[in-house]
């Protein structure tokens, strides 16, 4: 067995097999995953905002999508996976209040996953996976051994993506 | 003062949103102890303030299930509030209300969940119309929308909201209760331009 590596929120990580990366409880945020299958190499960000332009005070890089999935990659590459093999994976991005006008509590999740996508098209690396929107908490796992994204949420059922 | 953030809050800032805590939590324990027909004491506030992304530590273990129940504020001031409550106090609250025990390890009833909506109402209320009476500034709440789930994923919320502006949040912590105390937790979340206007009507310095 591998051990279990924490993700904080405004975070990333990097692992190897036997190793899983987990973080608990994405709401809005969003946890996007790069798996290399051949070398085992995976990496996990947790960002909370998709666009560090918007803001001036952007120190934290994995705090947004844009910065946060370059490094990312730069850092799951620096551990040995080659780019060109890279699958993504993403989950969260959920609006847990239902507020019905355009604010950003209610736009920030979409607003998240929208930027995953648009970065890996840019990136040119494939997104295999997703479980993203609604309006639930989720608690991620990727197993660097199978690169299998485990997905727990409260009163549902397991799902692996 | 365009870019206003909780990263420089002084020491006074905070002695005043203790004390619209303090008045906000009394308002809001006179209330709930009205409604419930009981006589309840309260704890003095405590004000924590953290860092945004380790908002969902500050008050139990992240995959804990909470109650949280959140509003949005227009008017003269504008921006949003949540109020929070560990799954314990919510059926506690609740049976109280409704008259018969939440079935435990059970989820929440339809029924249940409105009354819960409407006791964070009440609570969130007399919270915000302490800041209105301390600040005289007009302050409209929406109605109130309710989620019960892990506690960092009710948390991102108003970490989002705090992150957008700086790396802190400002939560704070009051306890209320008979033989059985209860712990809530209020996080107020004022628009960027809404921080120079209530320091402007508290007499503070802008």
């Amino acid at each position: 067995m591998g051990s279990l590596i924490k993700v904080g929120m405004a975070d990333l990580k990097v692992a190897k097999a036997p190793d899983v990366l987990t973080t608990l409880g994405l709401g809005s945020c969003i946890g996007l995953t790069f798996y290399d299958p051949v070398a085992k190499v995976g990496g996990l960000v947790h960002y909370m905002l998709p666009d560090s332009t918007q803001l001036r005070n952007n120190s934290n890089i994995a705090k947004f999508g844009d910065t946060g999935i370059e490094e990312l990659l730069k850092q799951v590459t620096a551990a040995g996976a080659s780019k060109s093999r890279l699958v993504a994976k993403i989950a969260g991005g959920a609006s847990m209040f239902q507020v019905s006008n355009n604010s950003t509590v209610g736009q920030v999740g979409a607003r998240n996953a929208q930027m995953a996508k648009t970065m890996l098209t840019k990136l040119g690396i494939r997104l295999v996976a997703e479980d993203t929107g609604l309006n639930y908490g989720r608690t991620v796992e990727l197993d660097c051994s199978t690169g299998d994204y485990l997905i727990k949420s409260v009163g549902k059922p397991v799902k692996t993506i | 003062m365009a870019d206003f953030s909780l990263d420089q809050v002084n020491e006074m800032y905070m002695d005043v949103l203790k004390e619209i805590g303090n008045i906000g939590a009394g308002n809001a324990t006179t209330a709930i102890a009205g409604m419930l027909g009981m006589r309840l004491d309260m704890k003095v506030p405590s004000v924590l303030f953290k860092d945004a992304a380790k908002l969902s530590d500050a008050i139990c273990p992240e995959e804990e299930t909470i109650v949280g129940v959140f509003l949005e504020v227009t008017d003269a001031i504008t921006g949003s509030m949540m109020f929070i409550l560990k799954l314990d106090s919510a059926a506690y609250l609740v049976s109280k209300l409704m008259g018969m025990p939440h079935e435990e390890g059970e989820p929440f009833t339809e029924m249940e969940l409105s009354a819960m909506q409407e006791i964070g109402n009440i609570i969130a209320g007399s919270y915000l119309s302490a800041l209105s009476n301390m600040t005289n500034l007009r302050i409209q709440p929406s109605v109130p929308y309710i989620s019960v789930d892990m506690a960092a994923a009710i948390l991102s919320v108003p970490a989002v909201i705090f992150g957008q502006y700086g790396e802190n949040a400002l939560l704070i912590e009051t306890e209320f209760g008979d033989d059985v105390m209860i712990q809530g937790y209020f996080i107020l979340m004022p628009d960027q331009e809404s921080y120079p206007k209530i320091l402007q009507a508290l007499g503070m310095p802008v």
